[in-house]
């Protein structure tokens, strides 16, 4: 009996994914693996980053292949054992300050090309061992621990890099829509790599701009912005502005100014001290007015490249 | 025909993408990026650009300020499909790294030791994948012996021609750097098994001036170093036209002459 049976007794009728990002943040470990979705400064999850900043969490493995933000405030606030990157940057601000720091201090990195970032990921999402490519090839990328080399079995014989899967405990995004089912919606442009980000992991929490009921999704209509099965997701916690400084297009874009103070953060430790104070020690109310306020985070003007 | 030294860089960049047929061109920073412009509008109509972010432009986007103007998009560029495409090898990317060696190898990661750098930049990107991948070209906006190294690059983000990192007993199949354009000549690696060459120098710029900013020998052909070819009126009217926030103008440290002489 017991698992091996195929009926299973009912445990749970209710189906309701809705928690807080404080509920989202008790459900890390002290030394676990977690990743951040979105593209340098571009949907961040960081109403995420902050609220764990302010944790006692520590010894975290970040994975941030596409990394902005996130990034620095976790490394500013201590809680980072080792980082797993292709960049850290905030585009107009070419290198993430914080992130700078920390590693000239010396934080532990895995560094990956971007690319081969992603198909770790999918690896892991795969449940494989591991997957050939030639990217890395001729560079100081595989001299780093944890590559190794595989001959195709095929007639070409060609030696090829064998990445390992880039397993995640937790997967950590910033979505516009979820209804409390967990069934998403990412609307700007660009849905980088948060799906494969999310099945590399045992865990995926979602802060959302708005929960809206699952007919308001106007999922037909939607579709495409759809990231993934809801079964994929455990948890999702209404943020409103979760991704400031970062840009949730067509919500919001990126508040340069609020980045230009977060960049003189990282001068001296009593800059940082100041800026902690001010916008990672306080809850999302407080953040907001801090910040300027909704209309000011929505009328930051658009970037151009 | 008076030009800035800026001019003369979008120009000859643009040559770098004249043959490549309906591929996606790639300028990182704004010169190399004006440059695949004028390649489209004057050399080959076929590229694909891109707006710097998600979307594919009809016609080369001026870098800078959009002032309001609203442009024609012909595509999606979501980054999913830019690693499909460019592991295809349907791409020309010309770039602007920190350090490059006398292999061609490029680095963007960090300065000194990769454990604690002495200076932390970017990190990779996808210079590894891009490496093997499609062609490269090579943008330096001054050119010395910090950027154009002796020995090798401090972290080997780009794969060059480097017979003791190959595997398979040869280069990746992909690999394949074009020209490398710098505020004093351009160059190539047309040399004895891949060497850097150089290719022309910029007006009023002597051989013994870019070998003495070098960190390694440049490989110098039989016979006179042509100039680097100025660009003519249309082309700089057309420069002008692809650039109308002069943004060209602030790249270069004073906005020098192309001609020194």
């Amino acid at each position: 009996m017991g698992s091996c049976m195929g009926f299973r007794p009912v445990s749970d009728l209710s189906f309701d994914k809705r928690m807080t990002v404080d509920d989202i943040v008790g459900r890390i470990k002290d030394g676990m693996t977690i990743g951040m979705g979105g593209w340098a400064t571009r949907r961040k999850p960081m109403a995420l980053a902050r609220a764990i900043a302010r944790s006692d969490l520590k010894d975290l493995t970040l994975v941030a292949p596409y990394g902005g933000p996130e990034i620095g405030i976790l490394a500013a606030s201590g809680k980072l054992k080792k980082l797993v990157f292709a960049f850290a940057s905030m585009d107009q601000i070419p290198i993430e300050p914080h992130f700078k720091n920390a590693r000239q201090a010396g934080l532990s990195v895995l560094e990956l090309d971007e690319g081969m970032a992603h198909w770790m990921l999918r690896c892991a999402a795969m449940k494989l061992p591991f997957l050939p490519t030639r990217v890395g090839i001729g560079t100081s990328i595989i001299e780093q621990p944890g590559f190794a080399t595989v001959k195709s079995p095929f007639e070409d014989g060609e030696e090829l890099v064998a990445v390992p899967p880039l397993k995640l405990d937790i997967a950590l995004i910033h979505v516009h829509r979820s209804d409390e089912k967990g069934n998403v919606l990412v609307l700007s442009p660009d849905p980088f790599f948060d799906e494969l980000l999310a099945r590399a992991a045992d865990e995926v929490y979602a802060t959302a701009e708005k929960i809206v009921s699952t007919a308001e999704l106007d999922m037909r209509a939607n579709a495409r912005f759809n990231l993934f099965e809801r079964s994929v997701l455990t948890g999702v916690a209404e943020a409103p502005f979760g991704a400031h400084p970062t840009s949730a297009q067509p919500d919001y874009e990126i508040d340069m100014k609020h980045l230009k103070t977060y960049v003189a953060s990282a001068e001296t430790p009593e800059a940082w001290e100041a800026y902690r104070q001010q916008f990672v020690a306080v809850d999302a109310d407080a953040y907001l007015a801090a910040v300027g306020g909704a209309d000011a985070v929505l009328a930051s003007p658009r970037p151009v490249y | 025909m008076t030009y800035t030294l800026a001019e003369l860089i979008i120009h000859t960049a643009s040559k770098a993408w004249a043959n490549d047929g309906e591929i996606l061109a790639s300028g990182i920073t704004p010169l190399p990026r004006l440059g695949a412009s004028l390649a489209k509008t004057t050399l080959n109509p076929r590229l694909i650009v891109s707006d710097g972010e998600n979307w594919f432009a009809d016609a080369p986007i001026p870098p800078g300020p959009r002032n309001g103007k609203d442009y024609v998009i012909e595509g999606w560029a979501p980054y999913d499909r830019t690693f499909n495409n460019l592991w295809s090898g349907k791409r020309h990317a010309m770039v602007a790294p920190v350090q490059m060696d006398r292999f061609g190898q490029a680095n963007i990661s960090v300065i000194g030791d990769h454990a604690k750098p002495k200076a932390a930049l970017l990190g990779a990107r996808g210079f590894p994948g891009n490496s093997i991948s499609h062609a490269n070209s090579f943008f330096f906006p001054v050119h010395n012996k910090r950027a154009l190294m002796g020995g090798e690059v401090d972290y080997v983000c780009m794969a060059g021609y480097n017979p003791a990192r190959q595997m398979n007993g040869r280069y990746p199949p992909g690999l394949d750097l074009r020209v490398i354009i710098t505020n004093l000549c351009v160059m190539d690696f047309g040399g004895p098994d891949h060497a850097i060459r150089i290719v022309s120098l910029h007006p009023g710029v002597t051989f013994d001036e870019v070998q003495d900013n070098t960190g390694f020998d440049i490989v110098r052909p039989e016979g006179a170093i042509p100039e680097t070819e100025g660009p003519s009126a249309a082309v700089l009217a057309e420069i002008a036209r692809l650039d109308p926030n002069d943004v060209r103008s602030k790249m270069l440290k004073d906005n020098p002459p192309g001609r020194r002489d």
